[in-house]
């Protein structure tokens, strides 16, 4: 019973470290990516003791992303505006960053592993119905944001957030329709289940990972996952050209600092779900639970806990590949027009997405009968 | 669910529902509203109730509660300043809301309705339970109602283009001039 919840409290802490971690590490990974893009050089000032440079290192930025900015931003003067609602204008960072974090819970990074008699699912919770959950927990990350641009007491604020609560409200349902198509493909809601049926391959050199059954979920899925986490082109809700900041105006120090992180973390959650229902989350073509099966007959023989392990590793590399890719994205597009915004996601994805849906159906009944 | 964590997460939804009442700001009363939906999401979760609890808290907590916000906004609510009138007048209205909360009590939960709860099978709140309660037992009540919510979305369309954005008049733009 205490090994259990030994077990539960260090899987929670882990897969959170990992998520926050990673959220960070994208801060940096978008300085340098965006200058290496425009051309330029990007954060290279700081630097603890001249270490790198005294070993002829060229200064990579990490100190100022991953030091400086977090000490700046925590040190800061925590300004509450004239005549904002105090108590929601403190509380709706933690509001939007909460819903964020706590659905890494049901997000499988890897296999069970067995060690010494006690099996382990690399998940920190293992729901039933976890498709749900994820569901809920986006749904609910909305007030974070509109009572934050409600409560500062400023007009650009309120508008960035009316923006921001239509725009999520509206992509929400692609998402869902995108979710729910996958979920219709694997007859469950458990993720790890989802994982688990997209292990092997097709003809000997096709793995067998969701974006092949659902190509048009994954696109739904990863435009609506975009415009959740609001980033250009999606970035209507704090688009700086025209509200200053939208619904963070009136935040800094360390509430401004829960805003950016909700936002990196959003990013990757898009990649981890992205990654879970498409791209076989922890699963390696070819490699089983002993081992390497290599088309043409070979075999290697793997040790159990190594094989988790790599699949610990494999989701994580799928993870940061797709947080890149959201991050050329976001650095390629222009922003969207707010009408064109609408209009993509109501006449656009929520369509595509329900005649998905419709032919998902078919395909399911008609392959049903002829068995 | 052990009982202390559901006395207390009843607790916690009833406090909330009565902040939906007594507190001024309507932007709160709001507040209180989707703490309390999300706590009886909860509720329905521990009660095994699983699908039925997580599209509580997708349905109400974070579309249609939204949606409230939005009205909240857009028509611009001012802070209330306490119920308006004489004070025998509120007297006299917490002395009838009483009486009735009273009644309700007396009239509407006679002992012999009163169910005995005598928990229930495994898994009777999963998905596939859910749908097979819904597609196969009450598939007709099921497409009745989906007919009518489709008809009542028509209508709701076709109420607000007749009063706000109609079809142009030719003549405002465009058109030749006479």
């Amino acid at each position: 019973m205490t090994t259990d919840l030994a077990i539960g409290a260090i899987k929670a802490i882990v897969v959170l470290l990992l998520a926050l971690s990673l959220a960070a590490v994208l801060l940096w990974f978008e300085r340098k990516g965006s200058a290496l893009i425009q051309d330029r050089i990007g954060a290279n000032r700081a630097s603890i003791t001249g270490f790198g440079a005294r070993l002829g290192l060229p200064n990579f930025g990490l100190v100022n992303t991953l030091m400086a900015d977090p000490v700046k931003l925590f040190t800061k003067e925590d300004f509450v505006p004239e005549g904002a609602d105090k108590f929601l204008h403190a509380l709706a960072p933690f509001l939007a960053l909460f819903p964020v974090l706590i659905t890494f819970a049901v997000v499988p990074i890897g296999d069970e592993v067995t060690i010494r008699g006690h099996t382990i699912v690399l998940q920190a919770a293992d729901i039933n119905a976890a498709a749900l959950y994820v569901l809920a927990t986006i749904g609910v990350g909305v007030y974070g944001i509109a009572l934050g641009g409600w409560a500062s007491n400023n007009r650009w604020a309120l508008l960035g957030a009316i923006r921001a609560t239509a725009q999520m409200i509206s992509y929400e349902i692609a998402m869902g329709l995108a979710i729910i198509a996958v979920v219709m493909t694997y007859g469950t809601l458990n993720l790890q289940e989802i994982c688990r049926a997209q292990g092997g391959v097709w003809f000997g050199f096709l793995p067998r990972w969701g974006i092949f059954l659902q190509p048009i979920a994954f696109v739904l899925l990863f435009t609506s996952g975009m415009a959740e986490s609001k980033r250009v082109p999606f970035d209507l809700p704090e688009s700086e050209s025209e509200l200053i900041a939208g619904y963070f105006t009136e935040y800094s120090g360390g509430k401004q600092a829960a805003f950016m992180l909700t936002d990196f973390a959003e990013i990757v959650l898009v990649a981890v779900l992205i990654t879970t229902f498409f791209f076989g989350g922890w699963q390696i073509p070819w490699l089983y639970r002993d081992g390497f099966h290599l088309p043409g007959g070979a075999f290697i023989h793997v040790n159990h806990i190594v094989v988790a392990l790599l699949g610990v590793i494999a989701f994580w590399v799928k993870t940061i590949v797709l947080c890149w890719i959201q991050i050329l994205i976001r650095w390629t597009l222009p922003r969207f027009r707010y009408d064109q915004l609408m209009r993509l996601g109501w006449k656009g994805l929520v369509p595509l997405g329900l005649a998905n849906i419709l032919i998902t159906a078919f395909v399911i009944v008609s392959m049903g009968s002829a068995q | 669910m052990p009982l202390w964590l559901f006395a207390f997460l009843a607790a916690l939804a009833i406090v909330s529902a009565l902040g939906v009442i007594f507190q001024r700001n309507p932007v709160h009363c709001l507040l209180s509203l989707v703490v309390t939906l999300l706590t009886i999401a909860v509720l329905f979760i521990g009660e095994d109730a699983v699908v039925v609890g997580f599209l509580q808290a997708i349905v109400y907590g974070g579309a249609i509660m939204v949606l409230f916000l939005f009205v909240i906004w857009l028509l611009n609510l001012p802070v209330e300043s306490g119920p308006a009138g004489h004070l025998a007048l509120k007297l006299f209205g917490s002395l009838a809301a009483a009486t009735l909360l009273a009644e309700l009590f007396i009239f509407l939960v006679p002992p012999h309705l009163q169910v005995k709860y005598s928990g229930h099978p495994p898994g009777y709140g999963s998905m596939e339970n859910l749908a097979t309660t819904l597609f196969a037992n009450y598939l007709v009540a099921f497409e009745v109602t989906s007919v009518l919510l489709l008809a009542a979305v028509v209508g709701a369309v076709a109420l607000a283009r007749r009063g706000g954005a109609g079809p142009r008049p030719a003549t405002s733009r465009g058109a030749a001039p006479r």
